[in-house]
């Protein structure tokens, strides 16, 4: 029993650069399998909507009638379903992490309308 | 009888994790009685669960708790498995039990940390998290998640781990087990640890069962109960001996943890030189549940119980969970009679009280 039975690792810690990264400014590079964000592209779509029936939590809205798919990320939990029950494979989980937000973010597409190149890599990126 | 003062613990308290509240009836210095509250973060995942796709209820499942999730997912899968009866394929098997060994190596290191933390020994807090963030970097790694999972589906899992990145995890649980004896040492041979956790909540194994303890808390108290006797997943076809210890206080319920986590880091490394070949999931098109069971694990914490009715729709009937914090919480109550003010945040950790489970 002693009371410095933690000194020798301090004192390796000290003496060695820190285990955490200086982030944002240095960031891992994520694994192949991270889930990241859920990406959509619109050109293949059918607006099938059953990508929509079953989001577990409402995060995607897409309908027939107005040609439209919208993601909302922030009620996103990455489980992946939408990825797995696309047909036509227009949906893909990326694996970079989309960045934190301050509000409610909703990504809207509409077939026949050119997706603004700010919103083709998600922001941060 | 004495004047007592009533003093309120929690549930916001700079060493509770999660909101659980304790009235302690208090003679001086001693606690004479302790009452409990809980019901702060109650969520209706078991009505969620009756509500929508049985499917679709396995990524809700295993967001019952952040911390033992992967087992709580894995306990939903295995209940809709019975009840379809379908065969999970043995490499899905092996690579949910290596994976549930993951979920409970971080449980324990996370515990480590916390009860470093209320008996005020910060470096040792920093260093078992430090540890604990390599095994969360290979869970990262195999799964694609770092807390949630996501890898148990009904019928199996949802990606296979190529034999090179499990060569890789190999490779890295030998760091880690490393590292982690480095740290254990310490804790079981520093004299402030000691001083604070020896001989503090002492609870007798007679009374450890009586009072419906589960996990490490019975364990620690001399009674070699553990859920992972019963053989689900691949523990019936690996070598493994419930962790035990006699004394019953704080100290051996923390000197349990620590051997586990070698155990598992040792049943890990066997699930992967064991590991079969083959798919890793079943199908099961237009097939649904029906009927009844109940499904008994081994949580980082103790043993969870569901409980599943379904009339073959493609929502449950009904879906319960019986928690082990939940199991834990009267023999708390017991632990705290008679103990010091100072020693109750450390009685308190060392069920490891996970409320957000318990109330679901």
């Amino acid at each position: 029993m002693s009371w410095f039975s933690i000194s020798a690792l301090v004192t390796r810690s000290a003496l060695h650069r820190p285990v955490t990264r200086l982030y944002p400014f240095e960031r891992r590079t994520p694994y192949p399998k991270t889930r990241g964000h859920i990406e959509f592209k619109i050109n293949d779509c059918t607006f099938c909507t059953v990508c929509a029936v079953k989001c577990p939590t409402g995060a995607i809205v897409a309908s027939k009638k107005d040609k439209t798919w919208a993601i909302d990320h922030s009620l996103c939990i990455l489980c992946g379903n939408c990825v797995h029950d696309c047909r036509e494979g227009c949906i893909t989980q990326c694996n970079d992490p989309w960045p934190p937000m301050r509000t409610k973010e909703i990504v809207s597409f509409r077939q026949d309308f050119e997706t603004p190149s700010s919103l083709k890599t998600p922001r941060g990126a | 009888m004495a004047n007592t003062t009533i003093i309120p613990f929690g549930p916001q308290h700079p060493v509770l994790p999660e909101p659980i509240h304790l009235d302690l009836e208090l003679d001086d210095e001693r606690v004479v009685q302790a009452l409990p509250s809980i019901g702060y973060v109650h969520r209706g995942l078991e009505l969620l669960a009756e509500r929508h796709d049985f499917v679709e209820m396995a990524q809700v499942a295993e967001r019952i708790c952040g911390i033992c999730s992967f087992i709580h997912g894995q306990g939903y899968c295995q209940g809709i498995e019975r009840l379809m009866g379908l065969e999970v394929p043995p490499r899905a098997v092996y690579l949910r039990t290596a994976w549930a060994e993951m979920s409970r190596i971080q449980s324990h290191l996370l515990w480590l940390g916390l009860s470093a933390d209320a008996f005020g020994f910060e470096s040792l807090f920093q260093h078992s998290w430090r540890i604990r963030e390599m095994l969360v970097d290979i869970i990262e790694e195999t799964t694609g998640g770092r807390v949630i999972f996501g890898s148990c589906k009904v019928g199996g899992i949802r990606k296979d781990v190529d034999a090179e990145t499990l060569q890789r995890v190999n490779r890295r649980m030998r760091e880690i087990e490393a590292a982690f004896d480095e740290v254990a040492n310490i804790f079981r041979a520093d004299r402030t640890v000691k001083q604070r956790t020896v001989g503090v909540g002492v609870m007798s194994a007679e009374d450890a069962y009586a009072l419906g303890a589960v996990g490490p808390v019975l364990r620690a108290s001399g009674f070699a109960s553990d859920t992972r006797q019963l053989g689900y997943a691949a523990y019936g076809e690996l070598e493994w001996e419930p962790v035990v210890e006699q004394a019953g206080d704080c100290y051996a319920r923390c000197e349990v943890r620590l051997r586990e986590i070698s155990q598992s880091i040792d049943l890990i490394r066997q699930c992967l030189a064991n590991m079969p070949e083959g798919e890793i999931e079943v199908t099961f098109k237009g097939k649904r549940p029906k009927g009844e069971t109940m499904v008994r694990l081994e949580q980082p914490r103790g043993e969870v119980c569901y409980y599943m009715s379904a009339n073959g729709q493609k929502n449950l009937e009904r879906f319960r969970v019986r928690t082990p914090t939940f199991a834990n919480i009267a023999p708390l109550v017991h632990m705290l009679k008679g103990c010091d003010l100072a020693d109750v945040p450390v009685i308190v950790l060392t069920i490891d009280p996970c409320v957000s489970c318990t109330e679901r």
